[in-house]
């Protein structure tokens, strides 16, 4: 079944190349999960403190929320390049980390703000009545208010996972791009096959991280099924 | 016994909200703190497990200054009940009943038997147990509010406002387990609350404030209701006409309860079995 010829006569989709690269469409498809997503749990691992500690100083926010802002306005391509000369270029090893350190980086713009919202969405009687009880300071964050923060980081973290997968494929341009690559494959050889493969599978990938990160929050948070507060 | 020694808590705008407040919260019974909204009333509850710190005077319960005391272990020990109960939405009932023993290091399993026993003695069915806060009615979570204040079986319960967020008939409720409780249990209670009709309802000894901090009359329900300090009390109890219907709800509530004063209370229920 070839779908409507589009240049000279070619077909837009040759189901046979995908089944001849099914082993190069996964490893890519895997890679580019791999880039995409560390970023979002380091980004995690670096937000959940800061935010903490922008909750228990505020003054400190307004700085941090700023310098995150900054960085994510940078061009992502630019910050790929600047991280070159610290982790070479190419795709796999300690190269990947020329993508992963500027996407966790993007990652901190939308997760920092979320958890610093997630801490200051608990309810005034809760955080209250937590005090009154005997929880110092340190053990209330931490016991209390993080975990009613949870659904609304989670949230932060929807946004920065599908952000992060489309991100991916700008590192084409430096020779790591997941299944970006397929992209610069398609059209060096005007070949639309590659192309519209990894547009589908970068979608999907984004829909099905999305989903894993509902039920994540399902799993974790049953205490909020009926609509977070 | 809790002891106010001229306290008085003046914030940095200036604004005074307790002034030089002398006064007693006798061991064992319910004290009514009441008075119209800025009244100091809240204030001085809260400068009893420190939410609030004076700008002078002394608080001290049993004879030991609380501010001697570390703040989180001084409220460990002083059950704290709030008008929106304040649960943690995160924890199921029992485990929300269990705040203060897990904190204070209990065994889990204990913490978990006595939230269960609690459950039972403010009228919850223990199926609920498991369930979350939002799962439960606003009557419901307030009675978890008051098992949770009742966990570590502290002698000195804070309230305020615990019964104002629900409907009529469920306050009712509530206001009379409360009664039906505090004759088992004893505890010495602060309550806070704008209703006076709760205030003479629940209070051994009621206490009206004024605006600004200033304690107006601290007595008895019928010494209130009989002799009003001044002007601005008898104006708070809703003047004569107020005054009239209290007295007739209180000999109402009275004829239910014959002869019983509220200390007496248990006997009578023993007696009617």
């Amino acid at each position: 079944m070839t779908l409507a010829a589009a240049n000279g006569g070619e077909p837009l989709i040759r189901w046979d190349w995908i089944g001849d690269h099914t082993g190069q469409l996964a490893d890519l498809t895997a890679h580019h999960l791999k880039l995409a997503l560390l970023p979002i749990l380091f980004g995690l691992i670096v937000a959940i403190p800061l935010g903490l500690l922008c909750a228990r100083w505020r003054w400190l926010y307004p700085p941090t929320l700023g310098v995150a802002n900054v960085l994510y306005g940078l061009p992502s391509l630019a910050l790929f390049m600047l991280c070159i000369p610290y982790f070479g270029i190419g795709s796999g090893g300690r190269a990947d980390f020329t993508i992963i350190v500027p996407l966790t980086l993007f990652s901190l713009s939308v997760l920092v703000p979320n958890v610093v919202d997630g801490l200051r969405s608990v309810p005034d009687p809760v955080r209250q009545a937590a005090t009154a009880m005997g929880f110092g300071t340190l053990r209330r964050l931490i016991q209390v208010e993080l975990p009613i923060a949870v659904p609304v980081v989670i949230a932060g973290a929807r946004v920065a996972a599908v952000s992060s997968i489309s991100l991916v494929s700008v590192g084409t341009l430096i020779g790591n791009g997941g299944l970006g690559q397929l992209f610069v494959d398609g059209y060096s050889r005007d070949f639309t096959t590659p192309i519209i493969v990894s547009c589908v599978l970068i979608i999907v990938l984004a829909l099905v991280s999305d989903g894993v990160l509902v039920a994540a929050q399902r799993l974790l948070t049953p205490w909020a099924r009926r609509g977070t507060r | 016994m809790i002891q106010f020694d001229g306290v008085t808590k003046r914030y940095a705008d200036g604004t005074v909200a307790v002034d030089d407040l002398t006064l007693q919260i006798p061991t064992g019974q319910i004290t009514v703190l009441v008075g119209p909204s800025g009244c100091g009333k809240t204030t001085t509850l809260r400068m009893i497990n420190r939410l609030i710190e004076p700008t002078s005077g002394t608080i001290t319960i049993d004879g030991e200054d609380v501010r001697a005391q570390d703040p989180a272990r001084l409220r460990r020990g002083i059950g704290y009940v709030i008008q929106h109960a304040g649960l943690f939405p995160h924890r199921t009932i029992v485990d929300n009943i269990a705040t203060v023993p897990y904190l204070l290091g209990w065994d889990k399993k204990k913490a978990r038997t006595t939230a269960l026993e609690l459950m039972e003695r403010v009228g919850l069915d223990t199926k609920m147990a498991k369930r979350y806060p939002y799962q439960l009615s606003g009557g419901q979570q307030q009675r978890v509010g008051v098992a949770r204040a009742l966990a570590a079986d502290p002698p000195v319960m804070l309230m305020d406002e615990p019964f104002s967020a629900v409907d009529p008939i469920v306050r009712k409720s509530l206001q009379e387990e409360f009664i039906r409780l505090q004759s088992e249990l004893r505890k010495t209670i602060a309550f806070v609350t704008h209703d006076i009709d709760e205030a003479i309802k629940l209070g051994h000894t009621v206490a009206v404030f004024k605006v600004g901090g200033v304690l107006a009359q601290h007595s008895t329900p019928d010494e209130l209701l009989a002799e009003p300090a001044d002007d601005f009390v008898r104006e708070f109890l809703g003047g004569e006409k107020g005054l009239k219907r209290l007295r007739f709800n209180r000999d109402l509530d009275r004829q239910d309860e014959p002869g019983a004063e509220r200390q007496d209370k248990p006997d009578v229920e023993a007696a009617e079995r």
